[in-house]
């Protein structure tokens, strides 16, 4: 008898595989080296991102690898360049942040890397196990960073809430996977999609097992009506966390419902996209009034975040390549300014987070003006007014839904559009606009040199994308689903 | 070829980023080099006065690059006859402007230059871009700036009318954006070619209906910036709260991109819909230009009464646009031109008011004409110019337009007559109670006449002033190849719509005979 040896390719997960050894080195240093490696753990982290990024940037021939389960395509590949831009902002924005707030331990940073691989599996996902896999790798990640400031209530509150909820979630999507499983006998997608062209599956038990797996991927991707756990948990979890949070993961779920959906849910006999439209619709303007009323920014950063998923939902409702081209584009844009955003949220915090309202950014512009300025290009950009890349990511997402005759949807995105702008200007009100009530007696901000690697970049990003977007929009372009 | 109009365009920006290298502290030097680097982007752009052809209406100056392929978009920019005079108007009025905020702003004077710097790129690439992304890009690069001019350098109630201004234009914009696309893609299922190109979607044929609803969402965009009755609401607001470079730069310029857009967008692309639009649009326009003195009258702050006056004189250049005729439109043009200089002049004249007493009470004033001769002087040119007496420029523009409309619709005509009375006796009453009478208020006895400074910069003002008022032939000859090409496409809508092709052309080419 023959044994056939699994065909499993290394070179495709690389990246993977990078993240994890140098996760794993950093939780062994951080046990021996305590107190030493306290100030190299963010470097060392940041290493692994780099070596990773190298690793995924290389062209890989599309193919499945692990029996079908792992896609290595360009979609994958610029999902995983966009999670490693994220996770090393996220790093760079940490490094200070955790200082202050005496977290600056191994595990931070392990867990961040663990993060990004979780997702890095969901974007690769051809199959619903490595779907499932993903999603609670990056979920147990995100559930104790999310708790990571201890001692603070509000992000014990956090943790544990993300965790319940999360819970509740997961249990939709297996479900949901398990209803498909049972309806094709088939756990990967392009099996599920021939099984239900060639075979007879129950249309009811398939319709069933789409739509809870749109509810558990719904909460994950925080779209109206699953949102309701997100302006809690993004508030009590660390700045940095949040930032992590609200870009890298968000893309990684758009990841998972642009394959599955367009690659066996769309053939089932199934109107998907009207459910996407309307989970669309509702996450932008829900996402959108409820930042209008925020005084705290970092809870309306929060709330801006679900409006932002609902613009890229809009990409997804075109169900066409340009459409998920748009989405990869939106969220890779949107890494750059959010977390940039975050990043300066972080610093005009001040240590515990005391200090995230709006009031807090009152006339910054006349006291630090580089990072007022820069605060301003970033949330004009995430109120995508061009010359901003914001601007360019909404356009082509706008485009690619008209195109798909969406003329309904883009409507409604082009009015929150305009509804969203007003909250963001309040940050440019605070910090242009009024004056202290009282001179304020808080020593000056200093940017650290992590901080300011990250607002380069964001600022890179954000108006070489918006100004010459046009190899990127190859780039994205390129990376349509070949699995 | 000299890329003159990107030159144009970059000149700004290049002096706002050479501002972020001047120390905060060196105010003067500041203002200086943003006062020489408007001075330079004037003279580099005369050049394009004299170069102008005049016998085409095909673009001029026309510089094409590459720029987001895949989109089809591109970096293209180019002038006919209807945008030289815009993109001249900005660049003169913009010296104008730097020299006379001099002493008017004294807090963050840095980035107030720079925002100004920013605004001026904003503006001359908007009438410059042939491409519908780079003309919503620079469109919406305008705001931004505008809107921090306004809410850090405003009056009392600056933030309230800050954001009225922004959300108000921002929604128009993103519905515009919206009929861009949709255009594009019609565009793409009737050719097959994916383009923004501004000039290849001139009279392409849509489906009425399909028209129909592209030229709203335009016309909404540009309605609320020029703004029509009963869009116009944000701007007493805005235009009271501004520092006087925010209201003339307003005044002057940025109210003219929605007839502009007009004039390069809803008639050119949509000429159904405009045509059978027109009605209610002159409607709207005549109810502006009564409402608009009607409330000027009322006004006991002169830069409101100013305000409520652009909505009027802003009335005549659209009733004069959808009128479609030969006269009508260059009468707009001359109109838009003119309201520039004028109303730019008035808010200059309320900013010195305002530096020397901090208030905009009419009651407040009087008797002027024994403390400051020079003003009173150059108040009354101003306002004359403004009322549309003969050898002055407003005379010719409103004429223009007046005749136009007559030839188009004579009942729209004397309902606008209506219109041009009621100036008159808001702004002679205005300038009677500010100017003549005795001194009532102590406060004004000691006023200073203008200095050489303020002189320096009304000069040119009232010089313009003549100099369209009595020979405005070079400016009407270099529009007019232009506008005439503009009215083949509108006649050929009327034809459709009306059926009686002769009736349409006749006035037309009788007007031309006239002319010749």
């Amino acid at each position: 008898m023959v044994i056939v040896p699994p065909s499993i390719d290394l070179a495709a997960v690389g990246p993977e595989l990078i993240l994890t050894g140098v996760a794993s080195l950093l939780l062994l240093v951080g046990v021996f080296f305590k107190e030493q490696s306290r100030f190299l753990n963010p470097w060392i982290a940041l290493l692994g991102v780099i070596l990773a990024s190298g690793c995924a940037s290389y062209e890989l021939f599309p193919h499945t690898t692990f029996q079908g389960m792992y896609a290595a395509d360009l979609f994958t590949r610029f999902f995983k360049l966009v999670f490693l831009l994220g996770t090393g902002m996220t790093i760079l924005i940490s490094i200070k942040y955790t200082a202050d707030e005496r977290i600056e331990h191994a595990e931070y940073y392990a867990l961040l890397m663990f993060a990004t691989v979780g997702m890095m599996l969901m974007a690769a996902a051809s199959d619903m196990v490595t779907v499932f896999l993903g999603i609670e790798t990056l979920s147990l990640s995100l559930y104790v960073l999310a708790g990571y400031t201890r001692t603070r209530l509000v992000s014990n509150e956090a943790s544990l809430k993300y965790f319940l909820l999360g819970g509740f979630a997961t249990g939709f999507l297996l479900y949901g996977i398990a209803l498909i499983y049972g309806s094709t006998g088939q756990t990967n997608l392009a099996k599920i999609a021939y099984a239900v062209t060639h075979g007879n599956p129950n249309t009811g038990l398939l319709t069933m097992g789409a739509l809870m797996l749109l509810v558990g991927l719904g909460f994950k991707v925080a779209a109206v009506p699953f949102h309701q756990w997100t302006p809690d948990v993004y508030q009590g979890a660390p700045i940095p966390v949040t930032a992590f949070m609200s870009a890298g993961p968000k893309a990684a779920v758009l990841a998972v419902m642009i394959r599955v959906f367009e690659q066996s849910i769309v053939f089932m006999n199934i109107d998907w996209t009207i459910w996407i439209t309307i989970l669309a619709i509702f996450t932008m303007t829900v996402g959108n009034i409820a930042a209008l009323v925020q005084a705290d920014a970092k809870r309306m950063l929060a709330f801006s975040s679900i409006s932002h998923a609902g613009y890229a939902m809009v990409g997804m409702a075109a169900a066409s390549r340009e459409g998920s081209s748009a989405v990869l584009y939106y969220m890779l844009v949107y890494t750059f300014m959010n977390i940039g955003a975050f990043g300066i949220l972080a610093l005009v915090a001040r240590q515990n987070e005391h200090r995230t309202a709006m009031r807090d950014f009152t006339g910054l512009a006349y006291k630090n003006p580089g990072l007022a300025l820069i605060m301003t290009i970033l949330v004009f950009s995430l109120a995508g007014i061009p010359p901003m890349a914001g601007f360019t990511a909404k356009f082509y997402v706008f485009m690619s839904a008209i195109k798909a005759g969406q003329n309904f949807l883009v409507l409604a995105a082009v009015v929150n559009s305009a509804i969203g702008i007003y909250y963001y200007l309040r940050f440019a009100i605070y910090m242009y606009m009024k004056e202290e009530e009282a001179p304020s007696t808080l020593p000056p901000l200093r940017a650290s040199l992590g901080l300011i690697l990250a607002l380069v970049i964001a600022l890179y990003g954000v108006i070489r994308l918006g100004v010459l977007p046009a190899e990127y929009l190859d780039f994205a372009g390129k990376a349509f689903l070949t699995f | 070829m000299f890329p003159i109009l990107t030159v144009i365009i970059l000149i700004p920006l290049f002096g706002a980023a050479t501002l972020l290298f001047v120390p905060k502290k060196s105010e003067n030097i500041i203002r200086g080099i943003t006062l020489m680097t408007a001075i330079l982007d004037f003279i580099v752009s005369l050049p394009l006065f004299f170069d102008f052809r005049e016998d085409t209406a095909a673009m001029q100056f026309v510089e094409r690059l590459t720029w987001i392929p895949s989109w089809g978009a591109e970096y293209s920019l180019g002038l006919d006859g209807i945008s030289l005079f815009m993109v001249l108007l900005t660049t003169f009025t913009c010296v104008i402007v730097y020299l006379a905020t001099w002493t008017a702003v004294d807090k963050h004077v840095k980035e107030f230059n720079i925002a100004l710097l920013v605004l001026q790129t904003g503006m001359v690439g908007v009438f410059c871009s042939l491409d519908f992304v780079l003309f919503y890009v620079f469109w919406e690069l305008m705001l931004i700036p505008m809107y921090l001019l306004i809410g850090i350098w405003g009056g009392k109630n600056r933030l309230y009318a800050t954001v009225k201004f922004f959300i108000y234009t921002m929604g128009g914009s993103v519905l515009m954006l919206f009929a861009i696309l949709v255009l594009y893609f019609e565009y793409h299922a009737q050719t097959g070619v994916y383009t923004f190109d501004i000039l290849r979607y001139h009279s392409f044929g849509m489906s009425k209906t399909l028209q129909f609803w592209l030229f709203l969402c335009f016309f909404i965009a540009f309605a609320i910036k020029v703004p029509v009755w009963p869009f116009h609401t944000w701007l007493p607001d805005a235009h009271v709260e501004a520092p006087t470079a925010g209201s003339v730069i307003l005044a002057g310029i940025l109210l003219k991109m929605g007839t502009y857009g007009f004039l390069r967008f809803s008639l050119p692309i949509f000429p159904d819909a405009s045509v059978s639009a027109a009605w209610w649009i002159s409607w709207l326009a005549i109810i502006g230009i009564i409402a608009g003195a009607l409330m000027a009258l009322a006004q006991t702050d002169v830069k409101k009464l100013v305000a409520y006056s652009s909505v009027s004189h802003l009335g005549f250049v659209v009733l004069g646009t959808f009128a479609f005729t030969l006269r009508g439109i260059s009468g707009g043009i001359m109109q838009m031109i003119n309201h520039g200089i004028s109303t730019g002049a008035l808010f200059l004249l309320v900013g010195i008011l305002y530096e020397r007493r901090h208030t905009r009470m009419i009651a407040e004033y009087g008797g002027l004409h024994k403390v400051m001769p020079k003003f009173a002087f150059v108040f009354m040119i101003v306002a004359l110019s403004s009322i549309g007496l003969p050898l002055t420029n407003g005379f010719i523009g409103e004429v223009m337009i007046l005749i136009g409309v007559y030839e188009a619709n004579a009942v729209y005509a004397s309902l606008a007559v209506v219109g041009v009375l009621l100036g008159t006796a808001y702004m002679l009453w205005t300038y009677r109670r500010v100017v003549f009478g005795k001194v009532t208020n102590e406060k004004n006895k000691t006023l200073p006449d203008l200095n050489a400074r303020e002189m320096i910069y009304m000069a040119p003002l009232v010089v313009m002033i003549f100099l369209l008022g009595i020979y405005p032939n070079p400016v009407v000859r270099k529009m007019d190849a232009s506008v005439k090409n503009l009215l083949v496409t509108m006649d050929k809508a009327k034809e459709a719509r009306l059926g009686h092709p002769a009736a349409a052309l006749a006035a037309n080419l009788d007007v031309d005979k006239k002319r010749d």
